[in-house]
């Protein structure tokens, strides 16, 4: 009998392994779910890269057999961005964290959004700096225990598909790691999408977080995100806010079109200089 | 390799350095620039927004400094020659990214218009006081490559130099204008494109494969070979201590490996990353050292000595990191003095005293916000032959 490989194998450094991710914790989940979504679309795998920055997700780039790259804290998203600015044809992912993407990147995440960067966005968010020990980030629902926010967190925080809607992304998306084939659709149906593509994944940290805040392990996470997810597709995104131990809006909310970074300077330049323009390429066919 | 024609502006101009450094720029092979404005470096990346799109470029404003010092990165890797420009408080936010282009080998070239600091300093303002953070501003050990230019022309010329010396040594290069020469405006000869020497990447010459390793050195090499994105490496980059492979590696043994060598790529670069001028240093009692828009101010200093019968010579590093530390060494031991003129109350005095070895050293220091006046140099010279 032929030895049975694990189809998600030949997409990761298989020689890195075992992972540093802990027991039930989501980022695996998500890893599972890109692999899937580009076995079914068939990607190119060369084309593809991969961009993170700095903390549990961060590590993702590391995992991944694809060109990939673990940046600096909160500053993967302009890395990407100049990477698909230089090479159009890439086909660029990022996975952050709440704390990498938000808190200190959240001024990159606003304008990668605005000048509609072609990028593909994964949020993994678990409400934690997880690789520091479990510190409050501005995700982190109102009360939720942080060794930060000891007596609990009291600022608001942020909806993430509010940000990125209002900041203008053209697909904006929210499932968490118990809906894995809706992931995995969100992540196919983004694959050849031109534009800022954001998908928010609601996952578990059953060390730094669900442990302090008495939400059980990984798999009581699962069942809390089955009771409680309510899928709302085309939900006004204002309305999609997060309270500790309350529903959790999920579904594709967002599904427009406008002109790339790179389009929209293309045909800028176009107008502008005429003749005198060098062509350059947008890595979008239409 | 000669330069790709259509980045050349051939012909004599009349422009400031800001302006001949995008053109150096540009006749590099720079296909790919991110910036932020700030005084007194703006007007660089305004001529890089206006031509770049004419030669088969992209220009974009970023949300901040910190976002061009690591766009340019991402522009790096997907195969581009690439800048971003910037100046005092500006540069401070960039550091963290001199680091990963350090760490991660990552060509590339940061050009710093001095102004007078700390902070906001004096924004419209020259100073030469950034030398030492261009050196190490970043945390951890590592080095970089500087270069500091006196004139519009030097703007142009050593900003070609610049983007090679990116390419040859992977390291992230300070190009240290000043706003006297950023804003100076002189004639500037560009050559034709065939008269410009310029290295393109060195690219693995092995195919992907399995045993592929981003930072494999070839036999008496310290500088890997760079493989393009996106055609089958598969490699990973990334700002831990890692391995040959690119791997994340946590142990002492590894963290000695990578970072010896990052260093040691350019501290044992010898006579090749070698670049100075010197004047008069045959007969010399004193050397006057200067780099940048102060290396033009001696000049007028050794001439009113020279005037006097004093026997005063020039020496200016163009390449001021890593220091032309053997050629100082040996005027050392021939002259009396060293009398070193920046716009700081000591930086580079520090390099030249310790390479003098007890050759008497002193510094002619000026706090910034203008240039020292040559009679304050000379007067120093007089002191120190007294």
């Amino acid at each position: 009998m032929s030895e049975r490989i694990n189809p998600v194998e030949p997409f990761l450094r298989m020689d890195r392994m075992p992972h540093i991710w802990c027991p039930g914790c989501g980022i695996g989940t998500v890893v599972n779910c890109f692999v899937r979504a580009l076995l079914k679309t068939r990607a190119d795998l060369n084309k593809v890269s991969v961009v993170s920055g700095i903390g549990c997700t961060g590590r993702i780039a590391g995992y991944f057999r694809v060109d990939s790259f673990h940046t600096t804290h909160g500053r993967s998203l302009p890395f990407a961005t100049g990477l698909k600015m230089a090479n159009p044809e890439l086909n660029v992912w990022d996975f952050s964290g709440d704390g990498d993407l938000i808190a200190i990147g959240g001024n990159h995440f606003i304008h990668a959004a605005r000048r509609n960067a072609d990028l593909k966005v994964v949020c993994v968010n678990n409400f934690t700096y997880g690789m520091t020990g479990g510190q409050v980030t501005p995700t982190a629902p109102l009360h939720s225990l942080a060794t930060t926010a000891p007596y609990g967190a009291f600022e608001k925080p942020f909806n993430l598909p509010f940000l990125a809607d209002s900041s203008g992304a053209v697909y904006v998306a929210r499932w968490t790691t118990y809906h894995v084939r809706q992931l995995t659709r969100s992540m196919e149906e983004i694959m050849t999408k031109p534009g800022f593509c954001f998908i928010e994944v609601i996952a578990p940290c059953p060390t730094a977080y669900q442990r302090r805040n008495r939400l059980g392990d990984g798999l009581e996470a699962m069942r809390y995100y089955k009771a409680n997810s309510k899928v709302v597709h085309g939900a006004d995104t204002r309305s999609v806010d997060i309270d500790l131990g309350g529903p959790i809006v999920v579904g594709k909310f967002v599904d427009r079109d406008r002109p790339t970074t790179l389009e929209a300077m293309r045909d800028e330049l176009q107008k502008a200089l005429g003749g005198k323009y060098v062509p350059y390429p947008t890595g979008v066919n239409r | 390799m000669k330069a790709d024609p259509r980045g050349v502006l051939t012909g004599v101009h009349f422009l400031d350095g800001d302006h001949a450094c995008c053109e150096g720029a540009l006749a590099a092979g720079c296909r790919c620039a991110f910036g932020y404005p700030i005084t007194p470096s703006t007007e660089v990346v305004e001529r890089i927004a206006q031509r770049l799109p004419t030669v088969g470029g992209v220009f974009l404003q970023m949300e901040d400094e910190i976002a061009s010092s690591i766009a340019i990165q991402g522009a790096a890797w997907g195969g581009k020659k690439v800048l971003s420009v910037s100046s005092g408080p500006g540069i401070s936010l960039m550091m963290e990214h001199v680091g990963l282009a350090a760490m991660t080998e990552t060509p590339c070239v940061f050009v710093n218009v001095q102004r007078a600091g700390p902070s906001t300093g004096l924004p419209t303002l020259v100073a030469q006081a950034d030398m030492m953070q261009a050196r190490w501003g970043s945390h951890g050990d590592y080095e970089v490559i500087a270069l500091c230019p006196n004139s519009p022309q030097e703007c142009f010329d050593l900003t070609v130099q610049a983007f090679n010396l990116a390419e040859i040594y992977r390291v992230p290069v300070m190009f240290m204008m000043d706003e006297a020469v950023g804003h100076m405006t002189e004639r500037v000869v560009i050559p034709a494109a065939d008269q410009i020497e310029v290295v393109e990447r060195r690219r693995p010459a092995e195919p992907p494969s399995d045993t592929y390793a981003l930072y494999r050195c070839e036999p008496g090499s310290r500088v890997p070979p760079m493989p393009p994105v996106g055609e089958g490496y598969r490699f990973h980059v990334t700002g831990l201590t890692h391995d040959e492979r690119g791997y994340p590696v946590m142990n002492a043994e590894a963290q000695d490996r990578l970072v010896r060598r990052l260093v040691d790529k350019i501290r044992l670069a010898g006579p090749a990353l070698e670049r100075y001028e010197e004047y008069q240093v045959d007969d010399a009692d004193v050397v006057l050292v200067a780099y940048g828009i102060t290396s033009r101010v001696v000049q007028r200093s050794m001439q009113l000595a020279r005037e006097r019968g004093l026997k005063v010579g020039v020496f200016r590093p163009v390449v001021v990191w890593p220091f032309p530390e053997r050629r100082l060494r040996e005027l050392a031991r021939q002259v009396k003095a060293f009398v070193v003129a920046e716009l700081n109350l000591g930086q580079v005095v520090l390099e030249v005293e310790r390479l003098a070895c007890g050759t008497r050293t002193v510094l002619a220091p000026h706090a910034g916000g203008g240039l020292h006046a040559p009679e304050a140099i000379l007067a120093q010279v007089e002191e120190v032959l007294r």
